[in-house]
């Protein structure tokens, strides 16, 4: 009962690490299948009911102007992506290492153990682009319309995929950086001033007349993820220019990401 | 090739001023079982842990089935598997799914894993439980499907770290059992313990650790036999009312060729007017021999030998020996 021997000084192969990874991927998918019902509801109740109060409750009441609603709609697009990517890989990271240890399964699997964290930041990314799509049929649902440019989706494809990565990066700096005992603090600590200052209510420039909040807002790459959705769909809403939003997303993804995988080694190797 | 080669292996962990493991060296042979045996704390986890490319060492050098697992942590992988103290199974994933996807992270193809996983649920009792999530098995089942589960990509070694601690004794001996087959299937095994019952029992060699360092390395009984005064006699004597001190006693004892020292027990008195002293003697080489002196030493000054018991050194005589402590 011994594995064949692999020649000493040969690496181990790509195709293995590949197929290593895959399996780990499906393994994630698969246990999403299995829980559809409960995914779904978990990602889509809270921009449900914020779509609902503040988009068709609050409108219908006079207390918004006309047309919130479509500033609205991109903002939530925008806050489910990171949202839904952040409590994806935070949560079950902290639980995983900090207490249940099944990720060590995989980190014994072979491959690299920056493999591990990337199929993790894949899993995420996968799971808020889904939540994301299905707030689109949610939306006209909830709204009876909402506001929608073919020659937009391009960008709004391209601020999904990056507004999903940046909440997989929040998770994954926050998962390694959290100790099960504090995960409740820190989330609320975390969670609320994401959720609103993220310019997923309100468009950012117009917020020029409440000048410090606008530099707090500024702070927050969600930001640019809403600002962006905004530029895609509602482009007569005045925003920040797509090009700033995609670089600021970007630059913000490579320190989310170098601090996130050095805090997953840490985590995975003492 | 030795199947767990290490030398000069150091770990200290930050922040800490003592090394967690200081300098061990050692070769386990493939097909042996071999016992790292030592208090909690004595640094065998982090060993099992450097050797099993969790835990990143800080000097020296590892090596499992021929390959260095601080160069080549994920090749190591493949070459190894681990049951930990405590239960790491997937729990959103059933017991079976548990084998195979674990078999599936390794490249074992999907036919052959499922055939693999059949056999191994069969072999270790849980046909019956595959679809079972691991959430609601007890500490004794988990442990079955997590030795199932490493044997699934056939490890050139399996590390068991503490495999049975915290299982009553019902689950112990299926356990003990199911690593005496995988020995006899010549599996490389490597398990800690700080049962010494446990490492008597399967281990072929036997490592004692404590504070970090190997202290003695060998076969158990050669272990034991090279331990000076640790076969016992316990004497229990008459007293009887001719003016002996068990402290006189003692003395005598003491004197006898063999005896290496000599320490009384408790007394106790099943009759009032008769006390039954008891004295434990450590001798050198076979205790049997002493039994005909100390009784003509007794006979000599009138007393009388009511009971006899003759004592086999234990690991755990041969850890006291080697740190002056209990195991435990």
């Amino acid at each position: 009962m011994t594995a064949a021997a692999i020649p000493a000084g040969v690496s181990v192969p790509v195709v293995k690490q590949r197929r290593a990874f895959v399996a780990v991927l499906r393994r994630d998918l698969l246990v999403t299948w299995s829980e559809l019902p409960v995914f779904l509801a978990q990602v889509i109740l809270q921009p449900l009911f914020l779509l609902f109060v503040f988009g068709k409750v609050l409108g219908s009441l006079g207390y918004t102007q006309h047309g919130y609603s479509d500033l609205l709609f991109p903002g939530l697009l925008a806050l489910t992506a990171v949202i839904t990517g952040m409590q994806t890989l935070a949560f079950p990271l902290v639980i995983e290492f900090g207490w249940t240890k099944e990720i060590e399964d995989r980190l014994l699997a072979p491959m690299s153990t920056g493999l591990v964290a990337a199929e993790k930041v894949l899993f995420a990314t996968l799971r808020a682009l889904t939540a994301t799509t299905v707030m689109i049929p949610v939306g006209i649902i909830v709204l009876g319309s909402i506001p929608w440019r073919w020659s937009g989706v391009p960008l709004l494809v391209l601020s999904m995929i990056l507004g999903s990565m940046l909440g997989a990066g929040l998770g994954l700096v926050l998962g390694t950086l959290v100790v099960p005992q504090r995960i409740n603090i820190v989330f609320s600590l975390v969670f609320t001033p994401l959720l609103f200052t993220g310019c997923s209510q309100y468009p950012w420039p117009s917020l020029s007349s409440l000048r410090w909040f606008q530099i707090v807002t500024a702070c927050n790459p969600m930001t640019y993820v809403s600002e962006s959705m905004r530029a895609a769909l509602v482009p007569s809403v005045p925003h920040i220019t797509p090009w700033v939003c995609i670089v600021v997303l970007l630059c913000s993804l490579t320190v989310l990401m170098t601090i996130g995988v050095r805090g997953f080694y840490r985590r995975a190797i003492d | 090739m030795t199947a767990v080669e290490v030398s000069e292996l150091v770990k200290r962990y930050p922040k800490s001023t003592v090394n967690a493991v200081d300098g061990i060296t050692f070769a386990v042979e493939p097909g042996e079982v071999f016992g790292l045996l030592g208090p909690n704390g004595a640094g065998k986890t982090t060993t099992v842990g450097m050797l099993t490319t969790r835990v990143k060492p800080t000097s020296g050098q590892a090596m499992v089935g021929g390959v260095d697992v601080g160069s080549e942590p994920v090749r190591a992988r493949s070459m190894l598997a681990v049951v930990p103290q405590r239960s790491n199974l997937d729990r959103s994933l059933s017991i079976r799914r548990n084998l195979t996807f674990h078999a599936a992270y390794h490249g074992v193809a999907a036919g052959e894993a499922s055939a693999r996983a059949d056999e191994l649920l069969e072999q270790f009792g849980l046909r019956e439980r595959g679809n079972v999530k691991p959430d609601l098995f007890s500490g004794g089942q988990a442990q079955r499907v997590m030795i199932a589960r490493a044997l699934m990509h056939q490890p050139q070694v399996l590390f068991l770290d503490e495999p049975t601690t915290g299982l009553d004794p019902a689950a112990r001996l299926f356990v003990w059992d199911r690593l005496r087959e995988l020995r006899e299937h010549g599996v490389t095994l490597f398990l800690t313990t700080h049962d010494m019952h446990e490492a008597a029992l399967l281990a072929d060699r036997v490592g004692i650790m404590d504070h970090g360092k190997l202290l003695a390395l060998d076969i158990p009984d050669a272990l034991m036999r090279g331990l000076p005064g640790s076969s016992t006699l316990e004497l229990s004597v008459h007293a009887g009312d001719n003016g002996h001190s068990p402290e006189t006693l003692i003395d005598a004892f003491a004197a006898l060729p063999g005896v290496e020292r000599v320490e009384p027990l408790p007394s106790d008195s099943p009759e009032p007017d008769d006390p039954l002293w008891h004295v434990r003697l450590y001798v050198s080489g076979e205790a049997s021999r002493l039994v005909a002196p100390t009784a003509t030493l007794l006979a000599d000054r009138g007393l009388s030998l009511s009971g006899v018991e003759l004592g086999e050194p234990t690991l755990e005589d041969v850890f006291i020996h080697l740190t002056g402590r209990t195991l435990r």
